[in-house]
């Protein structure tokens, strides 16, 4: 092993980092919208939009994440002359585009059950309480659904966020210069596949270590409703001694 | 001031009117024509059997079940119902939500909002839905916790809470709309015995304020010593009514007599 190539390969991947965080957080933010869409869609009682949100799940959660983006970064590329026609080819000409476009389809049908499992797992009886007290349609859901669903959710969703920072791996092979991106551009020049990927990969986990601990976080400020009370006051116990 | 017809009219409207209530689930109609009239100030013991429809009573008053037919006003105001593609349902949401910010409720199992703190619970409701000052709300709802006993609770979570807390939480948060009626489902029937008399000393305590409290119970105590009257359902009817001294000292329905000496 070499160590000084290792921490010269270190700096150099540190750069593709702000771009690997951009592609993550960029596609898991629009696909959270667009998550949540598709989860009130399954839960609408309405079959067409029911039908639509249980397709869009099968197709882009059953298919891989590399044909989605194959697909739309070479495959739209046939189509030109009608998505210049539309106005659209400026978009999908961007490879940084096409990635956060599959990226942020391929999240959303993900999210979309989390989400959905979250929403479910609201008690029924709190839901019930909310409405006696005359709390209905878009108040109940941002002042009770929401936040017990979201503190459901969020170990999942922190989960989620981790493959997504994972699947940015894949951006590379449409010319995204990200972590892993600059690391194959590394190791073509050098042929040091092993320890290219292994400071890649230490990257990697530093990042998702980070996330987890952030996650971790939120989990314990959003629920200080499982944690055991905090202690009597000091003052109180000290009458009882 | 209000005006002189207004409290006539107070004395002469019922605050809540049921008529001739009916409600089934698929096959079984668990009401089959129940009427009710509670005035202001009544606090009415609603006794039976599980199954008999007691619960289902309560809940429709509120529209959280929504009868079949029937009427049922609430200080006058005639809730609004028409025929849905499955079944009834209220002609006017906005109306539903309105009366049920002026009819509270107290449920079996508490349903305390489990992210929110206790004082948060209480003026969850007053703040974001009768859009009351918060100021305001969080001094009422101090005066609330203190008045049922746990103000030193006020910070902590539901699930901290003994199910005699959570509940007398759950009853400062009925009291913090500042209701017309409140209406009781089982309150005491999913505590543990020692804690049922912390809740029931509370609703002794409303009732002698004068509120008009509906309550289903199987606490024949409250019911004979607190309500001013006892409703018996059975198989979704009225079977016996009246003050609780005459229905206790002679009831008249067979059922009802083997109903309280099965409840001694």
């Amino acid at each position: 092993m070499d160590f000084e190539f290792m921490q010269d390969t270190f700096l150099r991947l540190l750069s593709g980092v702000p771009l690997t965080l951009n592609l993550a957080f960029t596609s898991v933010a629009f696909g959270a919208v667009f998550a949540m869409l598709l989860a009130l869609m399954r839960m609408s009682g309405v079959k067409v939009l029911d039908w639509f949100a249980r397709a869009y799940v099968f197709v882009f959660r059953g298919s891989p994440l590399l044909v989605q983006i194959f697909l739309i970064y070479y495959g739209l590329g046939q189509f030109r002359p009608t998505l210049q026609e539309w106005g659209l080819w400026t978009f999908f000409r961007e490879p940084y585009w096409c990635a956060i476009l599959a990226l942020t389809l391929n999240t959303a049908a993900y999210a979309s059950e989390i989400i959905r499992g979250g929403l479910q797992s609201v008690p029924h009886q709190q839901v019930e309480a909310a409405r006696a007290c005359g709390m209905s349609g878009f108040l109940l859901f941002r002042r009770i659904v929401f936040p017990i669903a979201v503190r459901q959710a969020l170990p999942a969703y922190g989960s989620e966020l981790i493959l997504m920072v994972k699947a940015t791996s894949l951006a590379s092979i449409i010319t995204m210069m990200e972590v892993t991106g600059i690391a194959a551009k590394l190791i073509s020049q050098t042929f040091r596949a092993v320890e290219v990927f292994v400071v890649a990969g230490v990257i990697y986990l530093i990042l998702n270590f980070t996330i987890t601990r952030i996650i971790m976080a939120i989990e314990w400020w959003l629920s200080p409703h499982l944690r055991r009370p905090p202690a009597v006051k000091p003052a109180l116990e000290a009458v009882h001694v | 001031m209000s005006s002189g017809v207004t409290s006539v009219s107070s004395q002469t409207t019922p605050a809540v009117s049921v008529s001739n209530l009916r409600k089934s689930f698929g096959s079984l109609e668990v009401l089959k024509g129940v009427s009710l009239d509670a005035k202001e100030g009544d606090v009415i013991s609603i006794l039976g059997a599980s199954g008999s429809g007691k619960s289902t009573m309560l809940r429709c008053i509120n529209m959280l079940e929504v009868p079949d037919s029937g009427d049922i006003r609430i200080g006058g105001e005639t809730i609004k119902l028409k025929q849905g593609r499955r079944g009834m349902e209220p002609a006017d949401r906005g109306q539903v939500d309105r009366i049920r910010s002026r009819v509270a409720m107290v449920f079996q199992s508490f349903n305390l909002w489990s992210h929110m703190t206790i004082l948060e619970n209480v003026i969850e409701a007053p703040v974001h839905v009768q859009k009351r000052p918060k100021a305001e709300c969080i001094a009422e709802a101090e005066e609330l916790l203190a008045k049922v006993g746990i103000a030193d609770k006020r910070n902590q979570y539901p699930s901290h809470l003994s199910g005699g807390q959570q509940q007398r939480a759950a009853i400062a948060r009925a009291l913090a709309m500042r209701p017309n009626v409140m209406l009781f489902d089982e309150p005491t029937s999913a505590l543990d015995p020692e804690l049922v008399g912390e809740v029931l000393r509370v609703m002794r305590s409303l009732a002698e304020e004068g509120r008009t409290m509906l309550v289903v119970t199987h606490e024949m105590g409250f019911a004979r010593d607190v309500s001013n009257r006892v409703v018996f359902l059975h198989k979704g009817v009225v079977e016996e009514e009246g003050p609780p001294a005459e229905v206790f000292g002679a009831p008249k329905s067979e059922r009802f007599k083997q109903f309280i000496s099965s409840h001694r």
